[in-house]
């Protein structure tokens, strides 16, 4: 039998042959019922951004006829794009969701962070979004990781075991076996959940293309004033910029991430639509963390020590 | 549009496998200018001449720093063909654990050996590995070619040592490919080799993209663990109740005749769900909600089945486990069983055998089971399960071992399946070894 078997000469009839982007998102939802049926109080991670964005078109579908049940939660840096939270909040409120909103500047005021020299204020996330795990007492924080982004997350699980003080234990993270996920976890420890892990950028468009999914205008080509700084263009803002030595240019570009804008840089293109994205992308000779991420830049070891002290 | 292929790679540590991924991920184009910078960098670091491409799949510095692997890494690659999923799992220290891992997920594994060392024990043990868990298809990579000046003859004989091997193990022929490569230098990873000229078959990616390799082959019979009930209570769906979950074998029609299992009520599928419209027919691989004619007490955990073929019911089965954590298991251990969806107690009866992988053999009634070995036993469950045997659903016959204190996974469990034991070998030299299979390889189904 086991011969028999392991030959693979029999095969059921599939009705419609499964595409890449099919399986992707059958393995997606299937995460997202995983945790709905496992955890107590799940969250989704969601900055407006197009990982996250795509999470909660996923989590829709996942529960579809019923609403998403879990809420939202924004860490939010203060330093972010005007186009971004505009969508962040009209997406919640299309969708009658949930959102909950951890502003990095009341921690800033209350003394429990300090602004860093340099300005950038990702690297203050990570506290807010801690203390609002335990204070909402989450045990399941969905992030739109994934596993291409960076070569620390290769290794990253679809359910990552967190302890009480949100870091990463190499020791403790579990084999992942088939696709059945042990979300055991002791009281006060969270699971953060991933349930993109298995998707590359390029699968995402095309998901966005296929999907018809809405994004914020500035993933798409359009005219800024930005300066250079380490070989990144960056924009004008609250962050501090540009230096008197740094001079604004009007340049035609658009972001490939979304994140604080004081180190999320833009890159120079003409695509100004989905199809010219993908076509961009496709080419693209650098990661996209790489080319406009500058906090992932401090050292070659810089995400998987963020990883460890809690941020994603 | 593209298919998806899942692949996993094992191999020594000297063979050249991180060469290898690297070579497939450099060669596909699916390397960035900004990591390959990286990756020169730190090759002209080390005083290397060359790029290493082992850098691209380098390890974690937290794994360098502490002397562990922390299992298996995750690459992915596309051609215009294929888009690959490839669970790269490191060869030396805990390589059960690493295999097991990457195997249960993989449609086709690759196993590279050294030209100049040929089929030695460990890729023996590996390949037992493989077939343990269900791999359906082999590659053996006969890497290193170039360093026996490409000789046709020793290529030959590997292929002839391997196959023997494989065939012992349950593979048929046509499941198993042997492809000369070297990692180092590209030969027949992407590009044919003008050094091979004896050599007709595909290259590594030509292989990768064209074997015919089915989600799910030898999954037949229809199986839906539920994960989820979906009951919107809403004005515009007051009565709306729907079983989520993925298909994990078979297919399913509008008006096919079901089972729910353990409970064993009877109903008939009404609709076949998704947010994008409702399917006439769903296959193993799938998302999407079921609704079924009767209104029935059916909750997250149960599983919906072919009501002409169901599993059997059962508190009681045995099963081989691959045993994970470094706590030992002894005989009367009191566990937790994740199957599908749902999770029971459990106590592991007894501990019938245990795997030498050293010399492929059964060791009766060991004492107790430790960190990478695979054993026998016979498992009691608190609760009835609808159990498959492993080889017939590598889905619905599989389940974790989970400790009941500290949450942690300590073993992947297969339904039935046997140990791969080989009768008669006791020798891990390359030679003909055409033993048959031992009798307790056979499936023990606990079947219909």
């Amino acid at each position: 039998m086991n011969e028999d078997l392991l030959a693979g000469s029999s095969v059921g009839t599939a009705p419609t042959p499964q595409t890449t982007l099919d399986r992707l998102e059958s393995e997606a939802i299937h995460i997202f019922r995983e945790v709905a049926g496992e955890f107590d109080r799940p969250v989704i991670l969601f900055s407006g951004g197009k990982d996250s964005t795509l999470l909660v078109h996923l989590a829709i579908k996942a529960f579809w006829p019923a609403p998403v049940p879990f809420p939202l939660l924004h860490v939010d840096t203060g330093h972010n794009f005007d186009e971004v939270i505009e969508f962040r909040d009209k997406v919640v409120a299309q969708h009658g969701l949930r959102l909950e909103v951890a502003k990095v500047q009341d921690w800033i005021d209350d003394g429990r962070l300090r602004e860093r020299p340099d300005g950038t204020r990702n690297p203050l996330q990570t506290v807010p979004l801690l203390d609002s795990i335990t204070s909402h007492k989450y045990d399941a924080v969905f992030g739109g990781g994934r596993r291409d982004e960076e070569r620390a997350r290769a290794k990253e699980r679809i359910f990552s075991l967190r302890n009480a003080f949100g870091q990463w234990e190499p020791r403790r993270q579990r084999p992942e076996l088939w696709n059945l996920y042990n979300g055991r976890h002791r009281a006060g420890e969270h699971v953060r959940v991933f349930p993109l892990s298995n998707w590359t950028e390029l699968d995402v468009w095309n998901y966005i293309e296929r999907e018809g999914i809405e994004l914020p205008s500035i993933y798409y080509s359009h005219q800024r004033d930005v300066y250079l700084r380490d070989g990144m263009w960056l924009t004008e803002g609250p962050w501090g910029g540009p230096r008197a030595d740094e001079t604004v240019l009007t340049k035609t570009i658009r972001y490939r991430t979304v994140g604080d804008g004081s180190c999320t840089g833009a890159v120079e293109s003409e695509a100004s639509d989905i199809r010219e994205v993908i076509a961009e992308v496709a080419a693209s000779r650098l990661t996209e963390r790489g080319a406009t991420r500058a906090d992932d830049r401090l050292s070659e070891a810089a995400m998987e020590d963020r990883k460890r002290e809690g941020y994603f | 549009m593209s298919d998806l292929l899942r692949l996993a790679t094992a191999g020594s540590v000297d063979d050249g496998k991180s060469t290898l991924v690297g070579r497939l991920l450099y060669d596909t184009k699916s390397v960035l200018a900004d990591t390959l910078d990286a990756v020169h960098r730190a090759s002209a670091d080390r005083g290397l001449a060359t790029p290493d491409l082992s850098l691209l799949v380098d390890g974690l510095r937290s794994e360098r720093e502490q002397g562990i692997t922390i299992d298996v890494a995750y690459r992915y690659f596309a051609t215009d063909k294929r888009s690959f999923v490839l669970a790269d799992t490191p060869g030396h220290v805990q390589y059960t654990r690493n295999t097991v891992t990457g195997a249960s997920t993989a449609q086709l594994a690759i196993l590279l050996v050294d030209a100049r060392k040929g089929v030695i024990e460990q890729t023996r043990r590996h390949a037992a590995v493989l077939a343990l868990l269900g791999v359906p298809q082999l590659v053996l990579a006969v890497n290193k070619i170039d360093l026996v000046d490409f000789d046709e003859t020793t290529f030959a004989r590997i292929s002839k040592a391997f196959t023997a091997h494989a065939t012992a193990l349950g593979y048929s022929p046509d499941a198993v490919v042997h492809i000369p490569v070297s990692a180092l230098a590209g030969d027949n990873v992407v590009e044919h080799s003008e050094n091979t000229p004896w050599y007709s078959g595909p290259t590594l990616l030509e292989h990768l993209e064209s074997v015919p390799v089915e989600a799910d082959p030898h999954d037949r019979v229809f199986r839906f663990p539920v994960q989820y009930v979906i009951r919107p209570r809403t004005p515009e769906y007051p009565d709306y109740r729907g079983y989520a979950g993925l298909v994990a074998s078979g297919t399913v029609k509008v008006g096919d005749e079901i089972v729910v299992l353990p409970a064993g009520l009877r109903s008939t599928v009404e609709k076949i769900d998704t947010f994008d419209g409702p399917l006439a027919e769903a296959a193993a691989g799938q998302s999407v909600t079921l609704l079924l004619a009767d209104d029935l007490d059916i909750s997250r955990g149960d599983l919906i089945a072919e009501a002409g073929t169901p599993p059997q019911v059962t508190d009681e089965f045995d099963a081989t486990l691959c045993w994970l954590s470094e706590k030992p298991l002894t005989p009367g251990a009191r566990v937790l069983v994740k199957h599908g969806a749902r999770t029971v107690q459990a106590i592991v009866t007894e501990l019938r055998a245990r795997f030498d992988e050293q010399r492929l053999a059964s060791v009766d009634s060991p004492v107790s089971l430790g960190l990478n070995e695979i054993g026998r036993v016979a498992v009691r469950t608190a609760e009835p399960l609808p159990l498959d045997g492993y080889y017939s659903s590598r889905r619905t016959g599989a389940f974790l071992v989970i400790d009941a204190a500290d949450g942690s996974t300590l073993a992947a469990g297969l339904v039935g399946a046997g140990l791969p034991v080989l009768d008669g070998v006791d020798s891990c030299t390359e030679g003909g070894n055409t033993a048959p299979l031992a009798d307790d390889h056979a499936l023990v189904s606990p079947g219909p």
